[in-house]
């Protein structure tokens, strides 16, 4: 009985490596997997600030990260470039967050807060203000938050019946985001062309146009949010094995719930505020990192440098890549809408 | 005179509008295998379900050591009551040993998270239900009696003196069943609490300490079951006839219907 009791200890210690200070285990795989993400998005970033009208080499931007002469180089890099690059690091992973989050509650890959209506309702309330009250960073921002928590209110209510289920979330989800894409259209259509206009570029996702200004209270607000999905993901963990185990396990299965909905509708909601509809990041990412990962249900962590990555990488092409510097939303659009078409092959073979 | 921990005092036990129980009172003596029997939608699951906090009683109380259950922290609770849950669901892609961990849950906190007490716990609850040499295969690949005993290791990790079974060899083979029941007679021999709501009346009548018979959402009798099983109580309950007879290898009661073509 020892040595078998051994034996079970020994491999499933194998297989995991227990992190100094926290004492948490995480498997073997996960932490390399993440390893490896970390670096990717290093190099790619390190890449990124070196590109552009003013090429730069990547000792040369390195210096310039680090130096404190206030070279033009610095300028270039301080101030012109690292906010961009930041900003799409950060809120990659804070829409791979979200997303992780509502595809970790609805037990399915397609409930996701940018396809059951949360960024469309962000964007409904981002028109009615700009068409309304005019076209400032923050009121924009506002107006956008606003929207993204009132249309997952209404979604919440509409598919609560004794608590929510997955796939009628999706569902009513999928329903109001066609309602408020109609709303959407008819506010372009009414609004003044310059109104208009200005509308539909924050309306096609873009980090371009923020800066340090606007990136710093926007990181600010996704680090405690990212802190407190944190202290809820063993929560998060729970629910997946059902709402009768989760209960049984000691967890307030109803107040864990919302407040994970209310952490995974905020960090969306922020994003879009700053940077307009980004799509398929959410989707997309934490369904990658579980694959990387091998990880059973979707991992916070990977998800996130997944979908710091992934914005990283789409920025990069929008900006560098293509014939004329595009919206970093309509490449993610492009990469995430062949994604779908994969995504909803495989759960029709799958129910075959 | 027995004790008991955990009992139901005049409690309504209701889905929606829909009441199931009406002012129920039940025991569960402690160290006993207790089982509780009946036909269907008689409402056992119902009972047990509000045994483990699953279901609020609309009136009256379940009581814990004396304390209504709803008065403790969700995780006190747990770590002193287990549940096997008719249906759960799994993550998809996890391992046993990841799936059989998370029945840690109660006894982490944000501080404490993973400790060699869990640690020790988790290889007990594997060693106990015979998954050991499962621990790091995929629990998509089992077979479903062997995944029915990653999920009673689960429960095990809670290192609970209680453990509520609902159902728990529906679906398996009658091997699977024995193999199963087998187990709960080697924890309840060990010291704990079972209480198991079982379909068939024979294997209740084989395994259990104390019987508790329902009917229509009431208790019609409890006792062991060598006092209470007869022919007439079978018939009352499950309008079934039938002739109780001695169980050659367990010695205890074992039914045999008279119906169809064998009436009298």
């Amino acid at each position: 009985m020892i040595g078998t009791s051994a034996g079970v200890r020994a491999r499933v210690q194998s297989a995991t490596v227990r992190l100094p200070l926290v004492g948490v285990r995480v498997p073997r795989r996960q932490l390399l997997a993440g390893a490896v993400l970390a670096l990717a998005i290093v190099l790619l970033a390190v890449v990124a600030l070196g590109t552009g009208d003013y090429p730069l080499s990547v000792p040369e931007v390195v210096s310039a990260l680090f130096a404190t002469d206030g070279r033009f180089e610095q300028t270039i890099v301080l101030e012109w470039r690292l906010p961009r690059v930041l900003v799409a690091i950060v809120f990659g992973a804070a829409l791979a967050l979200s997303g992780a989050v509502f595809q970790s509650l609805t037990r399915n890959p397609l409930g996701s807060p940018d396809i059951i209506g949360f960024a469309t309702g962000s964007y409904t309330g981002a028109l009615i203000v700009i068409t309304l009250v005019g076209d400032s960073y923050f009121s924009t921002a506002g107006g956008a938050i606003v929207g993204g928590l009132l249309s997952a209110v209404v979604v919440y209510l509409l598919a609560y019946r004794r608590g929510v289920q997955g796939f009628r979330l999706i569902i009513v989800g999928i329903a109001v985001t066609a309602i408020l894409h109609a709303v959407n259209t008819w506010l372009l259509l009414r609004a003044q062309v310059e109104v208009a206009m200005a509308a539909s570029i924050w309306g096609a996702g873009s980090i371009s146009l923020v800066g340090w200004d606007q990136a710093v209270p926007a990181f600010a607000v996704l680090a405690v949010l990212a802190v407190v999905l944190l202290a809820l993901g063993g929560g998060m963990r729970q629910l997946e094995l059902g709402d009768d185990a989760a209960r049984a396990h000691g967890v307030r299965v109803e107040v864990s719930r919302l407040s994970l909905l209310v952490v995974g509708v905020a960090l969306i909601a922020v994003v879009t505020a700053s940077a307009g509809p980004i799509a398929f990041v959410a989707l997309a990412a934490p369904q990658i990192a579980r694959r990387v990962t091998r990880s059973a249900g979707l991992p916070l962590v990977a998800s996130a440098l997944t979908g710091a990555l992934l914005l990283l990488a789409a920025d990069f092409v929008a900006q560098h890549l293509l014939p004329s510097a595009v919206p970093v939303g309509m490449v993610t659009v492009v990469i995430g809408g062949l994604y779908l078409i994969g995504l909803l092959i495989g759960q029709a073979r799958k129910q075959q | 005179m027995s004790t008991s921990r955990l009992r139901a005092d005049g409690v309504t036990l209701a889905y929606d509008q829909r009441v199931i129980s009406r002012d129920l009172s039940a025991e569960i003596p402690d160290d006993s295998f207790t089982v509780i029997v009946g036909p269907n939608a008689c409402g056992k699951s119902t009972l047990l379900r509000s045994f483990s906090r699953l279901l609020k009683p609309n009136a009256g109380s379940v009581l814990l050591d004396g304390k209504a259950i709803d008065r403790y922290r969700p995780k006190e609770v747990a770590r002193t009551i287990a549940l096997l849950p008719q249906t759960s669901v799994a993550p998809e892609g996890i391992t046993v040993a990841d799936l059989v961990a998370r029945g840690r849950y109660p006894h982490q906190n944000l501080i404490r998270q993973w400790t060699s007490a869990d640690e020790a716990a988790l290889v007990a609850a594997m060693e106990a239900t015979n998954v050991d040499s499962l621990a790091t295969r995929l629990l998509d690949e089992l077979s479903g009696g062997q995944r029915q005993r990653v999920w009673v290791a689960m429960a095990l990790a809670q290192q609970t003196p209680i453990l509520l079974l609902d159902e728990p060899t529906t679906y398996l083979d009658i091997a699977h069943q024995i193999d199963l029941l087998d187990l709960f007679a080697n924890l309840h021999r060990a010291g704990n609490t079972i209480v198991a709501v079982l379909h068939d009346l024979n294997h209740a009548a084989r395994y259990a300490s104390h019987l508790i018979v329902m009917k229509d959402g009431a208790i019609v009798t409890t006792g062991a079951p060598n006092d209470v099983v007869t022919a007439e109580l079978v018939e009352e309950v499950f309008g079934l006839s039938c002739l109780v007879i001695d169980d050659p290898v367990s010695h205890t009661p074992l039914v045999v219907p008279r119906s169809g073509q064998w009436k009298d």
